[in-house]
Order: structure tokens, then sequence, then C-alpha cells
């Protein structure tokens, strides 16, 4: 495998991660615009072990996930007290604390950043971003995953039935908070170093993107969003150039053609987020899609029977 | 006495919405609740399930201070709201709904209340698979309805729940309280249909602006012509005189 493919493997796996991460609260009716800051705390944690004290990569990774989770856990009590565009603007201000809290502390390195001695391969990325997928898809299918559900629909009538929504949405951000965390040191061990400003306001925005137009019905949402909204700026980057040749070649200009701009790239993912928005608000994987590719797949009138049974 | 209500107040920041309100019901009573616009019967129900906490009085459930418990020891003894307006989950299946009902239910036989609600409307059975927003607003209803059973309440309490159904649906709804009334369940009825609610209960209470200022056999209550001038409206009390 090429440099190029492990390295985008790599990201695609990080990135995957990230947007279970945000998934698990968005699927329990919580919109979490602070997901970089708690990549951060899982990706200095690991930074700092490995640095410090030589903790290898097996301990520094769930160490990374229980920051993350413990974290969320605790901040999810004040948190959850607010709602809707109120707690998307407390989890975004609460990334930006993080970062300054890194920024100023000399131990992590400040504005420097850290090295990170340990490192793992392609692989390990690859295979954290697997069980995640799997045990994300696995708690969906549970009494938890139903009523996880149930509370993004309708959190007062959710209480009626006798489910106790603040627990369950705790939870559910303490998952998410832990599985930042685990993406934060897989980045950390895989590049080797961290650096605060990677970890900024357009991560916590792009990867909520992947949340919301892969769709938070299912979980087959965050897989498509993250995998679509990574490749599409790689796949845009060789293609965009052959496409500005072609035109100019329509116009008779021949000869070196000077590459497009980069931010035809940004253009280009901006439009498609709107159109998303308009043609899918629900997102691109909606539960009424999976029925309809499952009544597909089966044949006529095969309807399968309910999964949470 | 299934249902004790002793005294009851409800407050909000500047209204108070339920004053000293005495209540009671039998067990297997069909009780009705009658009142305008802005009585005080929806924050009645939200103090008697729990999601309001009263500012005074005493809830007693079979005989139990069930005053300060919370939403899930309320559905564990055996209450359940229908809430106004059909609060169903839209983004899960029918099927999905019904489970919720069934989320506290620790012994076995969920199973079977499930299948009964299924088989007590067949049409949710037909529609098992499919998004609950999909359904008409009388099967919504029903379905709101199907997932208080699956709890296998003892007191069910409903809202208001012919609001915006057509009248002959509203036809099948009160045959559908009385069926579950004579199959053991109590009910605590919460309507602004008047004429309907009082035909298919035994009592009735009425409210008005936070107080019982009436209450009565059903009869007396459709009888009482100072009642339909000055808390009912006329037109409904004729339409009860006249059934």
């Amino acid at each position: 495998m090429s440099g190029y493919m492990t390295g985008i493997l790599t990201v695609l796996s990080i990135n995957i991660i990230m947007a279970y991460a945000i998934f698990l609260p968005a699927a329990a009716g919580q919109l979490n615009l602070g997901g970089a800051g708690f990549q951060a705390l899982g990706a200095y944690a690991t930074a700092f072990l490995s640095a410090k004290y030589g903790t290898p990569s097996w301990a520094t990774i769930p160490a990374a996930m229980l920051v993350g989770g413990l974290v969320g856990g605790v901040l999810a009590f004040p948190l959850l007290r607010t709602k809707g565009v109120y707690l998307v603007l407390a989890t975004f201000a609460l990334a930006e604390v993080i970062a300054g809290a890194i920024l100023n502390t000399t131990a992590l390195g400040g504005a420097m950043g850290l090295s990170v001695p340990d490192y793992v391969g392609a692989n390990v990325p690859m295979i954290a971003a697997a069980c995640v997928t799997l045990f994300v898809f696995y708690l969906m299918a549970t009494r938890f995953g139903l009523v996880m559900r149930a509370a993004h629909d309708d959190d007062v009538v959710t209480d009626l039935l006798g489910a106790n929504v603040r627990a369950i949405r705790v939870v559910a951000f303490a998952l998410g908070g832990a599985l930042a965390g685990l993406s934060g040191a897989l980045y950390a061990l895989a590049f080797s170093f961290v650096d605060i400003s990677t970890f900024n306001a357009t991560i916590s925005i792009y990867v909520l993107l992947y949340v919301l137009l892969g769709g938070t019905q299912t979980a087959f949402g965050p897989i498509l969003g993250a995998t679509f909204f990574t490749l599409l700026p790689e796949v845009l980057r060789s293609v965009l150039p052959q496409v500005k040749a072609f035109l100019a070649g329509i116009f008779g200009q021949t000869g070196a053609i000077a590459p497009p701009d980069e931010s035809w790239r940004f253009i280009i993912l901006g439009l498609l987020t709107v159109l998303m928005m308009i043609f899918r608000p629900e997102g691109l994987v909606t539960r009424t899609f999976i029925e309809r590719l499952k009544g597909a797949l089966r044949g006529q009138g095969a309807r399968r029977k309910g999964a949470v049974a | 006495m299934l249902l004790e209500i002793r005294d009851l107040d409800v407050r909000y920041a500047r209204t108070h919405a339920v004053k000293s309100a005495n209540l009671d019901i039998k067990e297997g009573e069909i009780v009705t609740v009658l009142g305008a616009n802005g009585a005080g019967k929806t924050s009645l129900l939200r103090a008697l399930q729990g999601a309001v906490k009263p500012a005074g009085g005493k809830i007693r459930f079979a005989g139990e201070d069930i005053t300060h418990m919370s939403p899930a020891d309320r559905v564990r003894r055996g209450m359940m709201l229908v809430p106004e307006g059909r609060q169903i989950f839209v983004s899960m299946t029918v099927h999905e709904n019904l489970l919720m009902g069934a989320y506290l239910r620790q012994d076995g036989d969920w199973v079977r209340d499930l299948k009964e609600v299924y088989e007590r409307f067949p049409n949710l059975a037909n529609r098992r698979d499919m998004k609950a927003s999909t359904l008409s607003g009388g099967e919504q209803q029903m379905l709101a309805i199907g997932r208080a059973l699956v709890s296998r309440p003892r007191l069910v309490m409903l809202d208001e729940p012919s609001l915006g159904l057509s009248p002959l649906f509203v036809n099948n709804l009160f045959e559908l309280i009385t069926q579950l009334n004579r199959d053991g369940i109590t009910i605590l009825l919460v309507e602004q249909n008047t004429g309907m609610a009082l035909e298919v209960a035994a009592r009735g209470y009425v409210l008005e602006l936070g107080s019982v200022v009436l209450s009565g056999t059903s009869t007396d209550l459709s009888q009482n012509s100072a009642l339909a001038e000055a808390y009912l409206g006329g037109g409904h009390a004729k339409t009860s005189q006249t059934a």
C-alpha cells in the first residue's frame, strides 16, 4: 500500500470514530459542536503519558478514552441543562476552553505542541474504527438504543413512559466523549505529534456535518458521512485539474494549464452541503431508505420483521 | 379508592394552575374531568403523572402516597398517561413505539400484552414495521393508547383523546374507552367533548380556573342547565341530551 493510501485510511478511520463520537449524543437528541475539544483531550492524554512516562500505546489508548469519557460524563450534567442552540453554543465554548487550557499549560507544550515517541501503524486505527462501528450498531439494536431514539423524538413522553431521559443522555454524552478521546489518541499515535491548533472549530463543524448529512437515525449515517466527506476532497484533488484542462480545451486553449486553486474544493464541498440540506434534510441514510433498500434486496413483499424485538 | 387527590395545588411561575382540587376515582370506574381551555385539566394530569411537582396537597394511588414519586415509579405502580396531541415517536416504527410502552416491564408477560394490543388494533399489526409518522391521526391515537396498554396499567389517564379526530373516529374512540373499562382498566378521561365524555363516564368533575366547581354523576351533570350554560356551552349539552 502506498504511503498516500495508508495516510488516507488512517485519517478516514479516525474520522469515522469521531463521527460516531458525535453520533451517539445526536441519536439521543443532543448536538455536540465541541468534538475537537474531546479529541484534543484524548490526543494530549496519550501524548503526555507517552512523552513523559514512556507509557505504551495499549495503556495510553484506554487512558485517553477514560479522560474523554469522564470529562464528557461529568460535564454532561451542566451541559445538558441547556437545549437546542444553547447546547450547541455551550459545547462549542467548552471546546474553546479546553483548547485555551492546553495552549496555556507548559507541561503540555503550549503552542509548541508535543512530540509523541510512541507510534502505531495504519492497521490500529482501521481495526479500532471497525470495532467502534460494530459496537455502535450493536448499541443501537439494544433497549438502550431504542430509548435513545425515543428521547430524540420526544423527551417528555419518554420520561412519562418511565425512562430516565437525563441519565440516558449523560451516558450517551460520556460514551461520545470516550470515542472522541479514542480518535484523539489514535491521531497522536499515528502522526507522532500533537499541536492544539489541529483541534480547532473547523474539525468540530466538519464532524457534526458528517453526522447530520450522513443521517442521525441509523448507525449507517456517520460511517457514510465520514467516508464521503473524507474522500471527496481527495477525489476532487485529482479530478478538478482534469475538469479545468477539459474546459480550457473547449475554449481552444492549449499547452500547460495551471491547476485550479485549492479553494474550489471547498466551494464544491459547501455547495454539496447546501444541496444535501435541501434534498435530504434528515441525512443521506434514513430509516425509510434502509427499509426500501431491504425490500428491494429481498424481492417483492418480503418485509423484514422489527430488528429490535 | 384507586386514586385520591386531596387539596392538590399546582403552581407555575406566575399562574396558579390547580387550586386545592379534590378528586376521587374508584377502581373500575370511568371518571371524566371537564373544563374549558386553561381550566387546569392538563396541569392536573401532569401532576398526577409526576411531570410537575405539586405545590401542595396529596396524591394517593391504591392507598400509597405517590405525591413525590418519579414518573417511573408511578408507571411501575400502574398509572399511565396518554398525553394530549397523540405524542408518539414519529421516527420510530409502530412496533418500536409499542416496545417503549413495555420499557419498565420486568416480567416476561409483556410479550403477551403486546400481542393483545396487536389483536385489539389489527391496523397497528398491519403497519408494524412502518414509521409512526405515516399513520393517520386516528391510527396515531390508537398507537398512543396501545403503547399505554403494553405497560399493563391499572389506571389510564387520557388527555383530550378526541382532539382533532374525525367524528366517525371519535365514536370508535369512545367505544374503545368503554371496552377498556369493561376489561378492568380504570379510566380518567379529560375532555372538551363533554357530550361524549358524560355518555361513557359514570361521574364527572368540572374544573374552572383551576378549581373543582361542580361534581356529580354524569346524568346529574348533563342535566345541569346552569353547568351547560356557564361552563360547557349550550350546544354540547344539547347533543348529550338528544343522544
